[in-house]
C-alpha cells in the first residue's frame, strides 16, 4: 500500500511539474515547450544557408504565378501579373518576415494587448479603446471597402497574410509566440486600417488643449498671448513666405463669444513623444549635378526592433515601385518608381480637440447641446484579459466623439458632471490606402495631386519629385475649417458654435510647386507663414531642423546623392548656435571654481556639432534644459491636479536674448529675487556637477554618445533582443535626429533620371526574427550614416550580382 | 545502461513528432518495464532525456552561431551564454525524465511488490 502511495505521489509530482513547464507562469514562458530543441525557440534560429535559394510555394487563391527575388539585404522583389496577386504576395511575404510585429501592433491599437500579456496592460487597452482607435479604423474601413480597387488590395493582402498563418504549426510559430505562449489569429482588412490609425495616434495624438485651458485659467489671456503666441519669432515655414497662392479662400466660421473651460486635472495618460518628427527635401534638376531632381526623406520614429519599416519592390502591370511599407498595411508608403519619388513627414496641425460636456445627471444618458438634451450613445467594450474573467467597459459617445474620461475625475458640480469628449480627424473615414496605391503608380505631378485628395489622417507633408522636372510639397490631410485659435483650449461642448464646421478644401491645403529657390523641404515646422488664410494650429515643431536644412540647401549647387546623404547626417545644433553665446555671456567664468571654469572654456570653443565624440553637447544639453526649468517651473510646472506646460523653445529664446528683466525669471518659490545671470550660473554648475558625478572629471568620457546613449529596443522590450548604447551623434532638434530612443527610422535618397538611382537604410533589418542575421544587419550602415544602394529590378529574370534567391509562388 | 539507451532513443523519436511532454509517458513506461533499482531508474531517465535535449540544442547552437540562444540566454538571464542555456535546458528535461522513469519503476514495484528483477519485462522480451 505504501509503495502504491509512493509511486502515485511521484507520478503526480511528475505530472504537475510537466504541466507547470507547459504553461506560462506570470511573465515566465512555458519552459518545457520553450526550451525544447524539437519545438521551442531553438527552431527559430537560422543558419545562413537555411534560406531556400530556390523554391516553389503552392498558395491557395493565387490567380497566376508570382516570381519573387531576394537581394543580399533580404529585400523581396515581387513580380506579379495582376493587382490581386501583387498584394496577396505582399501580405504573404510581409507576414513571412514580420507576422508577430504586425499582429502585436494591431493588438495595441485595438486595445487587446491584455489578451496576450495579461492584466498589466488592461489600462493601456482601455485607453486605446476610449480614444476610439478601433472606431476610427471601422470608419476608414467602410470608406476603403466601398472603393472596388482598394477592396481588392485589402482583401488580397489579408488573404496572403492568412495563407502564411495557415502554413504555420506550433513548431514553426515566430519566436515571440513561443515566448508569450499564444497563437496567431486570422488577419482581416480591419487590422490594416487599425495600423494606420495607430500611426495617426503616434503622429497626431498629442494635445495641449487641457494644459492650455489651465494656463488660461491661471494667468489670463494677456499672458497666453505673450508666452504662447500663434506664430513664432523665428520660423522658416514649409511653403516659403511670399509663394504665390493659386486658390481663393473660403469663409471661415466666426469666433464665438469667449468660453473659459473648467480646470482639468486630466490629460491623456500616454501621449506620443513630442520628439517624433521627420525631414524631407528635394532639389530641382537645375540645382542638381545630374540635371534631374533628387529627393530625400527620413521619418523619425521610435527606434524599435523589429524595424518599423519593411523594404519591398512591387511590380505588376502598371506599377514598378520600390520603397518601404508598414508591416500590416498594403502598398508602399515612402518610395519611388521610374518617374517619380515621394516621401512624408508629419504635419503638427491641431486636428485633435477636447469638448467640455454637460450631462443631465449622473447617469450620463443625455448631454446638453444646442439648447436641448441629446442622447448619449453607449458602446460596450469587452476585454478578454488573459488568465482573468472578461472585463466590460462602457464608452460614451456624443456627436463630437468618444468621452475618453468619464470617471475617476472629481465632478465639477455634482448635478452637472463635466467630462471631455474627443473630436479627432483619426475618427473620420479616409481612404489613405488609395492615396498610396495611386502614388505607387504616379507618373507626374497631376497623378500626385490626384493621389493626395483621398488622404485624411495622419496629415503628412507629402514631398514629390518627377523626371518631368517638377518638385513639390503639400502639407496634406483633412484639416478642420476653424476660427483662429479654435481648439487651442478646451472647447464648449454645449454650444454648436464650437463644433467643427466642415473642412478646409483639400485644394487649399498649403502647397508649393517648383519654388524659385530650387528646392522644397519640411521638418515638421509651420506648414505656411502667417499669410496663409486658414488656421491649422499654433504649435509646430521648433524651427531648428527646418532652418538648418534650408540654410544648407540654399548654399548647395551641383547637388548629388551624397550631398543629400550628408545633409541627412548634419549634426549642427541650431538652438545651441542661437543661444549658447548669450548663455556664456551671462556667466562670469572667474566666479567659477577651476574645474568648472575648464567646462566653461570647453563650451566657448564649441562648433555646435553634435558628433558622437564631442563633449560640449553633453554639457549644453544639461545646462540649457535646466536653465529653462529654473525659469518656467515655478509658474508653469505641472501638478497632478493641474497639468500645465512651458512656453515654446522659440519664446524662451526671445526671453533669454531680449528680456533679461522679465517677471518670469524670478523664482516665485524663494523669498529673494533671482536674476538671469544667477540662474545661468547655477544651471551651468548643476550640469558640470552632474557630468562629473556620472563620468568623473572633464575628459573624453563626457562624450555625447555616452551621455545620450541611443538604444534600439525590441518592441516588447525584451532584454537581449535590442541593440543598446549605439555609438552615434545627432540628437533631438538636430537634422540627424537620433536621440536616446527616437531617430531616423528610414533614410532614403533617390536621384531621378533615365534610370532612378536610389539609396536607403533603416536601423534594423528586413527580418523580424531575432534568430535571423537579417534582424539587425543594417544597423551598422545606419550608425555610420551610410546608405545601401537599393536594388531596383526591371524584370523578374534580370541578372544582378546582389540578387541570388528566386522563389515561385503558385496557386493550388 | 540499457534503460538509458532505450529512454534516449524512444524519447528522441517521440519528440520528433509529438509534443515535448510525450517524454513523460515514454519514460514512465520504460522505467516500468526495464527499471531495476530506484537510483538506476532515475539516472537512466535523467541522462537519457538530458542527452536527448543537449545534443540537438548544442548542434543548433553551433550551426546557427548562437544567434538566438545568446539572446535568450540574456533574457532568462544566463549572462548571454548559449552553452549554459543548453545545459540548463538539459538539466530541466533530465529532471522530468528522471522523475518519470523512477515513478514508472516504483509503480511496477507497487503492483508486483516482488524482488527487483525485470520478470515481466524479461518474459516479454523473449517470447
Amino acid at each position: 500500500m505504501l509503495l502504491y502511495i509512493r509511486a502515485l505521489l511521484l507520478l503526480a509530482l511528475t505530472g504537475v511539474l510537466t504541466w507547470v513547464l507547459n504553461t506560462k507562469q506570470g511573465d515566465i514562458p512555458p519552459m518545457g515547450k520553450f526550451l525544447s530543441p524539437y519545438q521551442g525557440f531553438w527552431r527559430n534560429a537560422e543558419a545562413p544557408n537555411d534560406f531556400p535559394v530556390s523554391q516553389t510555394l503552392r498558395l491557395p487563391g493565387l490567380q497566376q504565378p508570382v516570381q519573387v527575388r531576394f537581394d543580399d539585404r533580404h529585400v523581396p522583389h515581387v513580380f506579379a501579373q495582376n493587382d490581386h496577386d501583387l498584394y496577396y504576395a505582399q501580405g504573404y511575404l510581409t507576414a513571412h518576415d514580420r507576422l508577430w510585429q504586425m499582429e502585436f501592433q494591431t493588438h495595441v491599437a485595438a486595445g487587446r494587448l491584455s489578451e496576450i500579456v495579461g492584466e498589466s496592460r488592461l489600462e493601456t487597452d482601455r485607453f486605446f479603446r476610449r480614444m476610439g482607435l478601433k472606431h476610427g479604423a471601422e470608419q476608414s474601413l467602410r470608406v476603403m471597402m466601398a472603393d472596388p480597387t482598394i477592396k481588392v488590395v485589402l482583401e488580397s493582402y489579408s488573404d496572403g497574410v492568412n495563407a502564411y498563418i495557415q502554413s504555420l504549426t506550433p513548431r514553426t510559430y515566430p519566436f515571440e509566440y513561443k515566448l508569450l505562449n499564444y497563437a496567431p489569429e486570422p488577419w482581416q482588412p480591419l487590422k490594416s486600417a487599425l495600423l494606420l490609425k495607430f500611426m495617426a495616434f503616434d503622429l497626431s495624438g498629442r494635445s495641449d488643449d487641457l494644459r492650455m485651458s489651465n494656463i488660461l485659467g491661471k494667468f489670463g489671456p494677456e499672458v497666453v498671448k505673450d508666452l504662447f503666441p500663434d506664430y513664432p519669432q523665428r520660423e522658416d515655414p514649409i511653403v516659403p513666405v511670399g509663394a504665390p497662392r493659386d486658390f481663393t479662400p473660403v469663409a471661415v466660421p466666426e469666433t464665438p463669444a469667449s468660453f473659459r473651460a473648467a480646470q482639468s486635472g486630466k490629460v491623456p495618460q500616454q501621449e506620443p513623444d513630442a520628439e517624433l518628427g521627420s525631414n524631407n527635401f528635394a532639389v530641382s534638376g537645375a540645382k542638381s549635378a545630374t540635371g534631374f531632381p533628387i529627393l530625400a526623406n527620413d521619418p523619425h520614429l521610435q527606434l524599435n526592433l523589429p524595424s518599423i519599416w519593411y523594404q519591398m519592390q512591387l511590380v505588376a502591370p502598371g506599377v514598378n515601385v520600390y520603397g518601404v511599407t508598414i508591416p500590416g498595411a498594403p502598398t508602399i508608403i515612402i518610395g519611388f518608381n521610374q518617374q517619380v519619388a515621394w516621401g512624408v513627414t508629419n504635419v503638427g496641425a491641431d486636428v485633435l480637440d477636447w469638448y467640455q460636456l454637460k450631462f443631465r445627471d449622473a447617469s450620463k444618458r443625455e448631454y446638453w447641446h444646442d439648447g436641448r438634451w441629446k442622447p448619449v450613445r453607449r458602446q460596450l467594450e469587452t476585454f478578454h484579459v488573459r488568465g482573468r474573467p472578461d472585463r466590460v467597459d462602457t464608452v460614451l459617445y456624443t456627436h463630437h466623439g468618444p468621452v475618453v474620461y468619464d470617471h475617476d475625475e472629481k465632478p465639477f458640480l455634482a448635478e452637472t458632471p463635466i467630462r471631455h469628449a474627443l473630436r479627432w480627424t483619426a475618427h473620420e473615414g479616409g481612404n489613405e490606402v488609395l492615396t498610396f496605391y495611386r502614388l505607387n503608380r504616379a507618373r507626374n505631378y497631376q497623378d500626385y495631386t490626384t493621389a493626395l485628395r483621398s488622404y485624411a489622417s495622419p496629415a503628412q507633408n507629402f514631398i514629390f519629385a518627377s523626371t518631368q522636372q517638377d518638385i513639390a510639397i503639400w502639407p496634406n490631410g483633412r484639416f478642420p475649417l476653424k476660427w483662429r485659435n479654435q481648439g487651442k483650449f478646451v472647447l464648449d461642448g454645449t454650444d454648436s458654435a464650437y463644433d467643427w464646421k466642415g473642412w478646409i478644401p483639400q485644394a487649399h491645403n498649403p502647397h508649393v510647386k517648383n519654388p524659385a529657390r530650387g528646392f522644397v523641404s519640411s521638418a515638421n515646422q509651420f506648414s505656411a507663414g502667417p499669410e496663409y488664410p486658414y488656421y491649422i494650429g499654433w504649435d509646430f515643431a521648433p524651427w531648428d531642423r527646418g532652418h538648418r536644412i534650408n540654410e544648407r540647401l540654399t548654399r548647395m549647387t551641383q547637388v548629388t546623392v551624397d550631398s543629400l546623404r550628408l545633409l541627412q547626417n548634419d549634426d549642427v545644433g541650431v538652438n545651441a548656435r542661437t543661444i549658447l553665446p548669450r548663455l556664456l555671456s551671462l556667466v562670469q567664468p572667474q566666479r567659477l571654481p577651476a574645474a568648472q571654469r575648464r567646462v566653461y572654456e570647453e563650451l566657448s570653443r564649441w562648433n555646435y556639432r553634435y558628433a558622437a565624440n564631442a563633449i560640449n553637447p553633453s554639457i549644453f544639453e544639461l545646462w540649457y534644459p535646466n536653465l529653462v526649468k529654473r525659469i518656467w517651473e515655478d509658474e508653469f510646472g505641472s501638478t497632478p491636479v493641474r497639468p500645465l506646460r512651458y512656453p515654446s523653445r522659440d519664446r524662451t529664446t526671445t526671453l533669454l536674448l531680449k528680456e533679461p528683466t522679465s517677471r518670469w525669471i524670478d523664482d516665485q518659490r524663494t523669498p529673494q529675487t533671482e536674476t538671469l545671470e544667477q540662474l545661468a550660473l547655477e544651471s551651468l554648475q548643476w550640469a558640470a556637477d552632474s557630468l562629473t558625478r556620472k563620468f568623473g572629471p572633464l575628459g573624453p568620457e563626457w562624450r555625447w554618445a555616452n551621455q545620450k546613449s541611443t538604444d534600439i529596443l525590441h518592441l516588447a522590450q525584451l532584454p537581449g533582443f535590442g541593440r543598446m548604447d549605439i555609438d552615434c551623434g545627432g540628437g533631438a532638434g538636430i537634422v540627424n535626429a537620433t536621440s536616446q530612443r527616437n531617430g531616423p527610422s528610414w533614410r532614403m535618397v533617390v536621384a531621378l533620371g533615365p534610370q532612378p538611382k536610389a539609396y536607403g537604410v533603416f536601423p534594423g533589418g528586413e527580418s523580424g526574427n531575432p534568430g535571423s542575421r537579417f534582424y539587425d544587419d543594417m544597423i551598422e550602415t545606419w550608425r555610420v550614416g551610410k546608405l545601401d544602394e537599393l536594388v531596383y529590378l526591371a524584370s523578374p529574370n534580370q541578372q544582378h550580382p546582389r540578387v541570388h534567391a528566386a522563389w515561385m509562388l503558385q496557386g493550388k | 545502461m540499457l534503460l538509458f539507451l532505450l529512454i534516449f532513443l524512444a524519447a528522441t523519436g517521440a519528440q520528433l513528432f509529438l509534443p515535448w511532454w510525450s517524454v513523460v509517458p515514454v519514460a514512465v513506461a520504460l522505467g516500468f518495464w526495464r527499471g531495476t533499482r530506484s537510483g538506476r531508474a532515475f539516472l537512466a531517465g535523467f541522462a537519457g532525456l538530458a542527452l536527448s535535449w543537449l545534443l540537438p540544442a548544442a548542434w543548433l547552437h553551433l550551426r546557427t552561431d548562437g544567434i538566438l540562444s545568446q539572446r535568450v540566454a540574456t533574457l532568462l538571464p544566463l549572462g548571454g551564454n548559449g552553452w549554459l542555456l543548453a545545459l540548463v535546458a538539459a538539466l530541466l528535461i533530465g529532471l522530468i525524465g528522471g522523475l518519470s522513469s523512477l515513478s514508472g519503476y516504483w509503480l511496477r514495484r507497487a503492483i508486483w511488490n516482488g524482488p527487483p528483477a525485470p520478470v515481466s519485462g524479461a518474459a516479454r522480451r523473449q517470447p
